[in-house]
């Protein structure tokens, strides 16, 4: 990222956010680790560990409105993308098991000791190194978002029917995960996490660690989204999303560009899930339910689509609505309360919260402009005031 | 030899025995028509005479069964896609008024500026002195340069008529497709938007598809009738109207 393209990305809003995920990125584990456990400050280290969850769905939903919110490609299988970032990180994290396991197989992990097994399947070759596996949390979801967008974008697959193969594409991944002999633990997926680069996942540092690197992610992942469309190529994203055979036309090659996004935003879900399995524990086929995809688009359109902020936002308030309803008396109904949500939000706020606060407050200036305008006219004594153009 | 020798044509535009037919319907029958480099040519024709369709073949968003269309007397435009065919130096406004509304003015003629058009290109694009003085010009010609900051969406559709002849502009292809550009305009903006392809004429090839009859007759162009998806005249616009198919068609005897 060059400077000048740092410096245009970064309006009032942007600052703001970035600075609160910053405070918050220091500021809960130092409470975590430095405060004594039960004093008023002290974060709780479940809650650093939740919390941790709701950034990476911070992630997600980012990686949703730059596709959705800029470029009107709405896909509903991007909790794919985000669950083989988590399995290429839950891979590493099985190797790292060793002769910890039940079996206590130095190689194999232990659903493929139990399913008689002999050797390590080619596809897990590498994922013992971290680097290796980092760099499948992007290539992974990368390589198939290029695929699957190449093939789509060249067809001029666009609007509902490219939301319904996005559902299939996670909905047959869901199917292929579930299978034992797929070789990624079916349905139990991959779990009893040890140690990540030699630390103890279960510690309350590591937690701590990996709750910072989270915050630390959602900011340049932030970083990367404003500087996409806040660039030349942002405009163009916009007039696709707003007029795509116009945009042609004018001799834009839409799907390159449909293709770019979708690329990146996927990379950032896998990084999104990679982040996410070490906080939570476990990675299994049903984070590739349909369903969690649909939730994710929910998160960014009650937070305001095409805002970024609104996004992040979005995928926090909606995660700890679903926290708080269902630990309690309310639990049954909380897919009721989802879907009421969203159809009030499309009703009622259309623009989703930030996207009417954005409204709101540009209105308002205006008006307060206009009001220091004409009170400055009728300072000068003009008894008409004109209004600027 | 020369290099006129290489192409098929002189013509900036050639269409030979081109065919289109939609589930049995001939939208484009056995339609032939030639553009010169420089000229200016109305098209007029009652509704579902072919108009729209005939700039959809030009700009490669239909294809045609069969016939030729030859762009600059070498290039096949039926092999190409829609942004190619615009890479190559064919604009187009359509039929009804097609800006990017939740950007503003400027940033629409920006977006048909005939610059890099790549995704690298684009991510990585600094303004330069030579853009902004080339939106400069493009928002006096279409007298928006007040609104530059406004967003098109707000425009007004007489407005948004001329920002989108002004992003034609902007993208300064060799010929101009022009559909219906005084559609819902005054009097008053008909006579000025007259004026103001006359004006772009003197440097471009021009194609406007256009129903108002006063209108083509300011222009002062050959005028060529279509029906039916074929031409049904050719000629000056007195000649054209006093043509008596042309006559049956419009009042439909």
């Amino acid at each position: 990222m060059t400077p000048h393209m740092l410096t245009r990305s970064l309006d009032r809003g942007a600052t703001i956010f970035l600075l609160v995920v910053a405070a918050l990125g220091v500021l809960i584990p130092l409470s975590n680790l430095l405060l004594p456990v039960g004093s008023f400050l002290q974060v709780p280290t479940y809650l650093v560990a939740l919390w941790g969850k709701y950034v990476c769905y911070a992630i997600l939903a980012l990686a949703i409105d730059l596709i959705w919110g800029y470029c009107g490609i709405l896909s509903l299988g991007h909790g794919a993308f985000f669950a083989l970032g988590g399995y290429a990180m839950g891979m590493y994290l099985m190797r790292q098991i060793g002769t910890r396991g039940v079996y206590g197989n130095p190689i194999l992990p232990d659903f493929m000791v139990f399913l008689n097994w002999q050797k390590l399947p080619w596809y897990w070759y590498g994922f013992d190194m971290f680097w290796f596996a980092a760099l499948m949390v992007l290539v992974v979801p990368g390589l198939l978002a290029f695929c699957f967008g190449w093939l789509a974008f060249r067809s001029r697959v666009t609007g509902v029917y490219l939301s319904i193969i996005t559902q299939a594409m996670t909905y047959a991944l869901l199917l292929a995960f579930f299978r034992n002999d797929f070789g990624f633990g079916g349905n139990n997926g991959l779990t009893d996490f040890k140690d990540i680069l030699g630390f103890n996942v279960q510690a309350e540092g590591t937690r701590a660690a990996l709750f910072a690197l989270s915050c630390l992610a959602l900011i340049i992942g932030f970083l990367i989204c404003r500087a996409i469309v806040s660039s030349k190529l942002g405009k163009v994203l916009i007039a696709v999303r707003d007029a795509e055979s116009r945009t042609r036309f004018l001799g834009y090659r839409v799907e390159s560009y449909k293709l770019f996004v979708f690329t990146v935003s996927a990379c950032m879900a896998g990084v999104a899930g990679a982040l996410y399995v070490p906080q939570v524990g476990i990675i299994n086929p049903s984070e590739f339910a349909p369903g969690n995809s649909i939730e994710a688009v929910i998160w960014v359109a009650v937070g305001g689509r095409g805002t970024l902020v609104g996004a992040a936002l979005g995928a926090v308030v909606v995660n700890y609505a679903k926290t708080f309803f269902t630990s309690g008396v309310l639990a049954p109904y909380w897919l009721f309360m989802l879907g009421a949500l969203f159809i009030l939000v499309t009703l009622l706020l259309p623009k989703g919260i930030v996207g009417t606060f954005n409204a709101w407050w540009a209105s308002s200036r205006e008006k307060s402009t206009a009001a220091s305008v004409a009170s400055a006219a009728a300072e000068d004594g003009v008894t008409e005031p004109k209004m600027a153009e | 030899m020369n290099v006129m020798d290489t192409r098929a044509t002189s013509a900036m535009l050639y269409l030979d025995g081109v065919h289109v037919s939609f589930d049995g319907f001939h939208a484009i029958n056995n339609l032939s028509l030639t553009l010169a480099p420089g000229e200016m040519r109305a098209i007029i024709g009652p509704n579902g005479a072919g108009k729209t369709t005939m700039m959809d073949i030009i700009t490669g968003k239909t294809k045609p069964d069969e016939g030729t269309v030859l762009f600059d007397g070498v290039t096949d435009l039926t092999r190409l896609d829609e942004t190619r065919i615009a890479e190559l130096g064919i604009g187009r406004k359509f039929q009804k008024p097609t800006v990017f509304e939740s950007q503003t003015v400027q940033d629409n003629l920006l977006l048909a500026l005939n610059v890099d058009h790549s995704v690298r290109g684009t991510l990585f694009w600094r303004g330069s002195r030579a853009e902004s003085e080339r939106i400069d010009k493009v928002l006096e010609t279409i007298r928006l340069t007040e609104a530059r900051n406004r967003l098109a969406g707000s425009l007004s559709h007489g407005q948004k008529q001329w920002l989108e002849i002004g992003m034609l502009l902007a993208q300064d292809p060799k010929l101009l497709l022009v559909d219906e550009p005084v559609a819902g305009m005054t009097d008053v903006e008909t006579h000025l938007t007259a004026e103001l392809l006359k004006e772009i004429n003197k440097t471009h090839t021009v194609m406007v598809v256009e129903h108002d009859m006063t209108f083509v007759r300011e222009l002062g162009v050959k005028v060529t009738c279509l029906h039916e998806g074929t031409v049904l005249a050719e000629g000056t616009i007195d000649q054209v109207s006093s043509n008596e198919r042309v006559i049956e068609v419009y009042l439909g005897r």
